[in-house]
């Protein structure tokens, strides 16, 4: 090739045509490579996101408010019904958009940074504190995490800050587990011990060092955990521990009006309304999943086989 | 060795116009242009050329195989009448492993770790039921004999850890020999060896090869290596032959320009000069991991400005050494002195002064920087933690500092897997110059590369000690490179210092035994020296 130069080079061994990029045109191409599912995610999550932030602007009435005419049919007045005590079953989807997302991301990222901060410590450690956190971990495992959240909230009240804390605690123990497991593979890097003999601190070591190596199965993880997040809050729903009323769920709308399904034979729209949040919970589910598969393929190195 | 009328005539392999494109960045690239290549039976072929030339993907198109991400886009591959390009799979693989075998790089990532080697040797064999099991276990220890195993009878019933680099190298051969091929490619086999395990290797493979009249294809970037085995040479850049012929005569005449500069990298060389201000001083250091203990009363002085070399074989203590000095491994007994006062043996109680002023460069640049940082980030780092460099100011040093590793700006964004090889180790230099150290410990800086791009380093390094006057502490076994760039030497065997002295002293008789036969299995770029050295060994 005419533009291979015939005496040796370090800056031309790989790829001359580099050019310096900035930030924003990283980002640009990073978007422009999104194949179409991501950009599926991409769009429902803006769109679920957006609704939960304008919530009180779209909503055609307010959260608590009740109508004198209990399970009232789709028409004008009420897009898709009122529910078992005559309030907008639209309006309550809109708010539970901004109650249960906000909750399950709170609880999820409180959860992450709990169990990944734990678990990367242990893994940097490796002495007794490793030892210390790892049994306590095994023995928070060792009792059924639903009833262990039972029992907890009953204990400190079904408010949602305490709500938030006790699943958050529950589920650091599996992300302590894999942060662990896979931060000691990077820990014993060579660029770890070059960041040590520069004197670096825990910090950088933990934020800087490992957490950007670690990255793809957390994100992963992330995914995952933050659906469970959204079946165990329903769950505690269903058992009245949950979120509590008048505040709007999705979980628990689809309780309280899963008994109109019987109905399907009468009127089809009636048995569709329990499903609506059903299917917002769903969507939602496999928009950030899109969006975590596709983040998964770009940081994993992995090549389309051609 | 290399008589060039070896082969006994006919054709055993033929390769005509050969192209194969690889894919990345998502686009196809050509990696083989149109390279020709015939082989006779019993030839050995030397296939040289610095890393990303094409080699191992020639290698593995004589066997009719390309990677995963590589095509072959046109050309014909004869092997003994059978057209490999339009033969199926199966009947590819029915050929492989029996009648071409392949001996990887790494042994130590070939061989099944649960299964006993005797099984593995004469896997292909009894799966092809060329001869029957017992045939084939009693042939297996019979090779095993024959490439100068311990225990013959007995080394086979052992697992892969069980036995050292070089012996399962030499089990991977006669696996590889074990039904007969016709034709073996050897895929720089020795690359990962010391030098003296890689003398025994070597003498090994070229045996049985010649006993058994194989054809072998041996892909290495190593010269010297290639002259003690190959009867001729092709050498191989971008994709395309550069020229081929004879091993003598490529050795002696070189027509290409390119090959003329490969032969040249060897004659780096340094005049030494002897240092008075000591920098840096180890006194009867002993230290242990565990309860294993792996230095024995080691005392190490290094001049400031000058280059020690500390030489020795794989677990002779050298990086340990390195460890204690770095704090890394708290010593069990002895001290460290470095610019006259006494360094607190332990890392976390050493001053952030006196951690600027010792800097390490690994051997693995790859796992040496965090692939997700930048260039930028990696280069920036010290000169913001030690000398609080921010913005503008250390942008500006960070592209000073590529400049002087002869890169420039445009690397700054770069990721490391976006950098070659030669250049990751720049970045590693870079790095460790960043925080202007008095001492450099090199950990085999230059062993994972290219002969090429190591002189390109060792320059590099020569360079900016005398702009700069640091010091270095080189641990190697390469002998060729010690003695391009050191003032002294220290020999270590077993943990302990068995020598130390200023360059011309060490390499000059007489010596002591150990130092002569580590000299001595330094290959040198002659065809006979291989047999010479062998004849005089066993005299």
């Amino acid at each position: 090739m005419s533009d291979q130069p015939e005496t040796y080079s370090a800056a031309a061994e790989v790829g001359a045509v580099r050019k310096r990029r900035s930030r924003l045109e990283r980002i640009g191409l990073l978007l422009k490579s999104a194949p179409p599912s991501a950009w599926f995610g991409m769009i429902v999550v803006t769109f679920y996101i957006l609704v939960a932030i304008f919530a009180d602007v779209i909503a055609p009435y307010g959260e608590a408010e009740i109508h004198p005419e209990p399970f009232a049919p789709w028409s004008e007045e009420f897009i898709f019904g009122t529910d078992q005590i005559g309030r907008d079953v639209f309006t309550r989807i809109i708010y539970g958009a901004r109650n249960t997302m906000g909750i399950a991301l709170a609880t999820t990222l409180l959860s992450f940074l709990i169990g990944g901060g734990l678990g990367l410590v242990a893994a940097i450690n490796r002495s007794w504190l490793d030892q210390f956190i790892s049994r306590a971990v095994d023995v928070l495992m060792a009792i059924p995490s639903l009833i262990f959240a039972l029992m907890l909230l009953s204990i400190f009240g079904s408010t949602v800050t305490s709500l938030i804390m006790i699943i958050a605690v529950l589920d650091a123990t599996r992300v302590f587990r894999l942060t662990r497991a896979v931060a000691v593979n990077v820990a014993v890097m060579d660029y770890v011990e070059a960041a040590r003999l520069r004197g670096e601190g825990l910090g950088w070591v933990m934020r800087r060092e490992i957490l950007p190596n670690i990255m793809p199965p957390l994100v992963a993880e992330f995914g995952l955990r933050f659906c469970f997040v959204f079946l165990t809050i329903a769950a505690l729903s269903f058992l009245g521990v949950g979120i509590q009323p008048p505040t709007a769920d999705w979980g628990s709308m689809v309780r309280e009006n899963a008994s109109l399904i019987q109905f399907a034979q009468y009127d089809m729209t009636a048995a569709i309304t329990p499903l609506l949040p059903a299917a917002a919970i769903a969507l939602l589910t496999v928009a950030v999943n899109f969006i975590v598969d596709w983040f998964l393929h770009k940081t994993s190195g992995l090549r389309d086989e051609h | 060795m290399s008589t060039e009328t070896n082969g006994s005539g006919d054709i055993l392999l033929e390769m005509r116009d050969i192209r194969i494109d690889g894919y990345s960045d998502e686009r196809w690239h050509d990696i083989i242009k149109g390279v020709d290549l015939t082989l006779r039976r019993g030839e050995i072929m030397g296939l040289i050329g610095e890393s990303g030339a094409g080699k191992s993907t020639l290698g593995k198109a004589a066997m009719g195989y390309t990677q995963p991400g590589c095509r072959l886009t046109s050309g014909s591959i004869l092997f003994d009448g059978i057209d490999l390009v339009a033969a199926s799979d199966e009947e590819k693989r029915k050929l492989w492993g029996t009648r071409i075998a392949y001996v990887a790089q790494s042994a130590a990532a070939s061989f099944n770790p649960a299964h006993r080697l005797i099984e593995q040797t004469v896997e292909a064999a009894n799966r092809r039921s060329i001869r029957s099991d017992a045939d084939s276990r009693a042939d297996a220890v019979d090779l095993f004999r024959s490439l100068q195993l311990p225990d013959p009878e007995t080394i086979g019933s052992r697992y892969p850890h069980q036995v050292s680099g070089g012996q399962l190298q030499r089990i991977m051969t006669a696996m590889a020999m074990s039904p007969r091929p016709d034709l073996i490619i050897f895929d720089e086999p020795t690359t990962a060896l010391d030098v003296t395990t890689q003398v025994e290797v070597l003498a090994a493979m070229r045996a049985i090869v010649e006993e058994f009249d194989t054809a072998a294809i041996y892909i290495t970037h190593d010269l010297a290596v290639v002259a003690q085995m190959a009867d001729f040479i092709k050498v191989l850049r971008y994709g395309e032959e550069v020229e081929q012929a004879p091993t003598r005569q490529m050795l002696s005449q070189p027509e290409e320009a390119y090959t003329k500069s490969l032969w040249s990298v060897r004659a780096l060389q340094k005049p030494e000069i002897k240092g008075e201000d000591m920098v840096l001083t180890i006194d009867n250091i002993d230290a242990a991991y565990g309860t294993l203990k792996v230095l024995h009363d080691v005392s190490i002085s290094i001049p400031r400005g000058r280059t020690v070399a500390v030489v020795g074989e794989s677990g002779s203590g050298k990086s340990t050494t390195a460890r204690v000095i770095t704090g890394l491994l708290p010593p069990m007994s002895g001290s460290v002195t470095f610019n006259g006062e006494t360094l607190p043996p332990k890392l976390k109680d050493r001053s952030k002064d006196q951690l600027r002023r010792i800097q390490m460069i690994y051997q693995m640049a790859d796992t040496a920087m965090n692939p997700r940082h930048t260039v930028e980030e990696i280069i920036g780092r010290p000169l913001e933690f030690y000398l609080g460099l921010t913005g503008k100011e250390r942008e500006a040093r960070v592209i000073d500092l590529l400049n002087m590793i002869e890169l420039d700006e445009s690397f700054m964004d770069r990721l490391p897997s976006e950098l070659s090889g030669g250049q990751k180790q720049r970045i590693c230099i870079a790095r460790a110059l960043a925080a202007e150290p008095d001492l450099i410990i090199c950990d085999e800086v230059t062993s994972a590369l290219d002969q090429i791009v190591q002189e390109g380093i060792l320059q590099l390094l020569l360079r900016l000690q005398r702009e700069f006057n640091i010091t270095y502490l080189f641990i190697t076994h390469d002998i060729a490179t010690v003695k391009a760039i050191s003032d002294e030497i220290v020999v270590m065997f077993q943990g302990k210092v068995v020598e130390q002295g200023l360059k011309s002293e060490i390499i000059s008789p007489p010596f002591p035994d150990y130092t002569q036969l580590l000299l001595s299995s330094v290959p040198e770029m002659d065809p006979d020296w291989l047999t010479d050295l062998l004849k005089s060994r066993d005299a």
